[in-house]
């Protein structure tokens, strides 16, 4: 039997269950490397907490004392302003205490090597290590050998930038509403993007259609052969490749433009800017063949003008600036998933 | 696991019934009256209150809800990794405060929503509702208004169960046998 | 140690001796005398045996003649933070090597009388197996003029290289050849086409786009072979091709044998095993995901390990002589050089002490006959050194007693912490093997006694 007045409670939107899925794979998350390892449920489970720590961000007071006394060390061996200032703030909203180690002036420059720097912030007692490194692979190198810290990835060379690509997804999921089906372009310099990187494990964990679309000198055709040559189920087996934008564009939900590399010309991948910019740029007449509405990304930093109209940039698809506003509440959600996980044992003995 | 059910679904209806004529009586009415739910069962009972006054007096309280993940003091405890959002339609400068949540334990999650609203506004009063009071407090923190005290030891378990987020409503005594 | 013989006589009872050199391939004994075979063949009656021999029984085991690696770096003088002489001959000897020629990037590099001299006089004075050393082809490894190329001939060194580097010059590489006609000696080149393989550290392929690493395409090591070839054809002279990697390098070695090429060539254990993939970590069973095994840096070595295609093809080569032997590359380093990031990471594998363990898996596999395996392992390396090596590939009577004895059945997991080698940069650490060096005699002595026996 259901009181009437009960009835008329549950026509409320339903509240979740409180689900500790801190292991939703039977393990627990102790570094953000890369979003490979990120099954559909944890990436969404992220973009939940994301919305919560939105709600804190639009408050007049941007403080909540969550992380008092945790340590957060920014490492970073490439120049970055936002990534870093995006993870500084995310730290400082919570009330961690946020180390920026800046690789000049310090042990680096005098020749430590990065494991040996990351030992040392370990024995400091640091609890997070958000890492930038123009290297592949370099924040693996510190989570193999650091057991006592997380491990965040804020890019690291061609590889990955999880954080960026769990922002785009974020963003995606606002303004569109689902990830499911939602068709997303990414368009430019592919190859030499950790971001797109991520995003296409993102995005195909979450379902989203992704197409890609760029000269073929700067498309990574041969992290799309998997699909074919050695998993049917593999999540980049549905991933579509299209050189020409004004096809690949159609019906498209979001369309990222990617940070075209001025070296790149100079080290022979396009003839030159100007052929670039008249097949691939993201212009007022292209989107006009997306979706009405389509969004409108872009990573940062820009060049405008080259692999995006400044009219587009700046207009009314453009979601830019709320990515960056996003890329805190993200890096907040991490931070605090990463620090508020019982430890190993103490879910052994939790049962 | 043995498992001993000390309210049922008249118990619950008749106690929140009752705790909805104590909030208005020593509250003269609605006036400056804000309900804020601790997520996530604190919420439900937060909006089934808000229902009851609705009938009593006709008029609607602001409800608002609170998750107090991010203010707790054993931050490696017993949450989830999701903080579910705050949601604070209302400005409560000045309000009468009545936060609600199911059970009234060590009173630590009480304490972790105090700081919560001291950062989004400075209430005139905050009072604080129950639906249980399981004592064992660790903190100089007494509830205002109880839908029902039930003594019970440490190691005992109370599972509140809402209709909304559990499919019934009921309150059981979980005791773990070994 | 590789001074006087021996005096003692040994038995060695009951092999399965593999002696491609002779075409033998059967149960017998060896005798060994005064640090020379006495007689590799059947069995012997307790009455042909000189008084006081020592028996070692070698049931179910294989005897052959001891390996000789045309491959390695010793690192002395220079490095001997990444290896000396002293533990690089011993790491040769656990893997049945008793005659190893070691390339002379070293610093300084052997490119002189004198250089050379050193590496001889320390060998013999701290080395336990046999040490030929290998001469730079150009001045300071350094690409531009010729290094005194008689000059090192006549201090005995056994081929030349740059390796490490190729001889980039296309016309130096001509004159090298040119020069080397009356010399005798082979040219042996590092493939590798610089500009094709920009900062490149990985295969190219899949799994390098995987992990965001810049690719080494075998376009990069075909194209250096291809112009090789047609020089070693323009000249001539004699062409030895380090370290193949690719299906197309087979290829492209078979056809020039066909046109008659002077041109001889080597695969490395690790190229006949391993794939790129084993950079993602696993040990060569890709997952999915990734995880914290990724970017394995004891993967990175030149030339990359390729495709499973390149591995069959190398494999195949072997086994129809178009691939002439084995040689290890054997490449070692200090910890501290894999302990960074892949791109950081210095190239090489330490190879000496798990080299026949990974072989005889193409054996257990049916890939190569255990006869084909020896011989690319001792008559194939001599053919390149030429006929004064002959009587270090056989068991003939005679012969220098350089005698390899292994367990072909024996599964045991790699434990670098074993290691002679002072280089423990291996992917196989913790990898089960099957086939294990027991014994190894350089002119009759016990040089290697594997603790297991």
């Amino acid at each position: 039997m259901v009181s009437p007045e009960a009835a008329e409670i549950r026509a409320t939107p339903p509240i979740p269950e409180a689900i500790p899925d801190f292991a939703p794979d039977g393990k627990l998350r102790r570094n953000v490397l890369d979003l490979d390892d990120f099954s559909a449920a944890e990436i969404l489970s992220v973009l939940d907490g994301t919305a919560a720590m939105g709600e804190v961000l639009r408050r007049d007071i941007k403080k909540v004392p969550t992380l008092r006394g945790r340590v957060v060390v920014t490492l970073f061996y490439e120049p970055s302003t936002r990534t870093r200032i995006s993870f500084e703030e995310a730290g400082k909203v919570l009330s961690a205490d946020v180390i920026n180690m800046s690789t000049s002036g310090s042990s680096v420059e005098k020749g430590e090597s990065l494991l040996n720097t990351g030992l040392t912030l370990q024995a400091m007692g640091v609890d997070v290590i958000v890492i930038r490194h123009p290297h592949s692979g370099a924040p693996y190198l510190l989570a193999r050998h650091l057991p006592r810290v997380c491990v965040i990835n804020a890019g690291d060379g061609l590889h990955a930038h999880p954080t960026q690509a769990l922002l785009d997804l974020y963003t995606i999921r606002e303004k569109v509403g689902r990830l499911q089906n939602v068709k997303v372009v990414i368009v430019g310099d592919v190859l030499h993007s950790r971001v797109a990187r991520s995003a296409l494990w993102g995005l195909t964990q979450a379902g989203a259609r992704v197409t890609l679309c760029g000269p073929t000198t700067l498309l990574p055709l041969d992290l799309l052969n998997c699909g074919d040559e050695r998993d049917e189920g593999h999540p980049f087996a549905q991933v579509e490749v299209n050189t020409d934008l004004d096809r690949a564009i159609e019906d498209a939900d979001v369309v990222m433009a990617l940070r075209l590399q001025s070296e790149r010309q100079s080290g022979g991948f396009l003839p030159s800017l100007r052929e670039y910019i008249r097949r691939w740029q993201v212009t007022e007449s292209r989107l006009e063949r997306a979706k009405p509405g389509a969004l409108v990304m872009h990573p940062g930093p820009m060049n405008e003008g080259v692999e995006i109209s400044t009219g587009i940039a700046h207009g009314g698809h453009s979601v830019i600036e709320e990515q960056v506003t996003n890329g805190v509440a993200v890096r907040m959600a991490l931070l605090y998933r990463l620090c508020a996980q019982p430890s190993a044992e103490k879910l052994e003995t939790a049962g | 696991m043995a498992e001993r059910q000390i309210m049922n679904e008249q118990d619950i209806q008749r106690a929140l019934a009752r705790v909805s004529h104590e909030i208005l009586e020593r509250n003269r009415g609605i006036a400056d009256l804000v309900l804020v739910g601790i997520h996530t069962r604190g919420v439900i009972l937060s909006r089934r209150l808000e229902q009851n006054i609705l009938r009593f007096e006709g008029n609607r309280t602001p409800l608002a809800e609170l998750d107090i993940s991010l203010y707790r003091d054993d931050l490696q405890g017993r949450l989830g990794p999701v903080v579910k959002p705050t949601r604070f339609p209302v400005d409560i400068q000045g309000k009468k405060v009545v936060l609600v949540d199911d059970v009234l334990f060590t009173g630590r999650t009480v304490r972790a929503a105090l700081d919560a609203l001291n950062d989004l506004g400075r209430p005139r009063q905050v009072q604080l509702a129950i639906l249980l009071d399981r004592g064992h407090r660790e903190l100089p923190i007494r509830a205002d208004y109880v839908g029902k005290n039930i003594p019970t030891s440490r190691d005992e378990q109370v599972k509140v169960r809402l209709v909304e987020a559990d499919g019934r409503d009921e309150v059981a005594l979980v005791r773990r046998e070994d | 140690m590789l001074t006087s013989a021996d005096p003692d006589s040994i038995l060695i009872q009951g092999p399965r001796i593999v002696d491609p050199g002779r075409g033998m391939d059967a149960i017998g004994d060896i005798l060994i005398t005064g640090g020379k075979i006495v007689s590799a063949g059947p069995r012997l009656s307790p009455a042909d045996l000189p008084e006081g021999c020592r028996p070692i029984p070698a049931n179910g085991m294989v005897a052959a003649p001891g390996f000789i690696d045309l491959h390695c770096h010793l690192r002395e003088p220079g490095y001997e933070y990444k290896e000396t002489i002293a533990t690089g001959t011993r790491a040769a000897a656990r893997g049945g090597f008793t005659s190893i020629c070691c390339m002379p990037n070293t610093d300084p590099p052997l490119d002189n009388e004198a250089a050379v001299a050193l590496v001889q006089q320390r060998a013999r004075a701290e080395g336990v197996v046999r040490v030929f050393p290998i001469g730079c082809v150009t001045k300071g490894r350094r690409g531009k003029e010729l290094a005194e190329l008689e000059e090192l001939a006549a201090a005995g060194v056994v081929a030349y290289s740059d390796d490490g580097d190729p001889v980039y010059d296309p016309n130096l590489m001509r004159l090298a050849l040119t020069y080397t006609l009356d010399l005798g000696l082979p040219i042996s080149n590092h493939c590798q086409e610089h500009r094709l393989c920009p900062g490149g550290v990985m295969a190219e392929g899949w799994a390098a786009t995987r992990l965001g690493l810049p690719g080494i395409p075998a376009a990069a090591e075909e194209a250096m072979i291809a112009r090789d070839l047609a020089l070693a054809e323009l000249t001539g002279g004699w062409l030895h091709l380090a370290h193949l990697s690719t299906a197309g390098a087979v290829a492209l070695v078979r056809q020039a044998r066909e046109r008659g090429v002077s041109v001889t060539t080597e695969v490395c254990p690790h190229h006949l095993s391993l794939t790129d993939d084993w950079a993602l970590g696993y040990q060569g069973t890709p997952d999915g995901g990734s995880g914290p095994l990724n970017y394995d840096t004891s993967t990175k070595v030149y030339p990359p390990l390729r495709g499973r295609q390149d591995v069959d093809a190398l494999i195949e080569g072997l086994a129809d002589g178009v691939i002439d032997c084995i040689a290890t590359d054997h490449a070692p380093h200090e910890a501290a050089s894999k302990q960074v990031t892949y791109q950081e990471a210095a190239f090489g594998i330490s190879v000496f002490e798990t080299a026949l363990g990974s072989l005889m898996a193409l054996v257990h596999r049916g890939q190569i006959s255990l006869s084909t395996l020896v011989d690319r392992l001792t008559v194939g390396p001599a053919r390149v050194l030429g006929p004064s090596f002959e009587e270090l590939a056989t068991l003939h009577p005679g012969s220098p007693a350089d005698v390899v004895l292994f367990d072909p059945d024996l599964d045991w997991v790699v434990d670098t912490g074993e290691f002679a080698s002072k280089g423990r940069n291996t992917p196989l650490e913790g990898v089960a093997l099957k086939g294990r060096v027991v014994t190894t005699f350089v002119e009759g002595k016990v040089v290697h006694q594997d603790s297991l026996y």
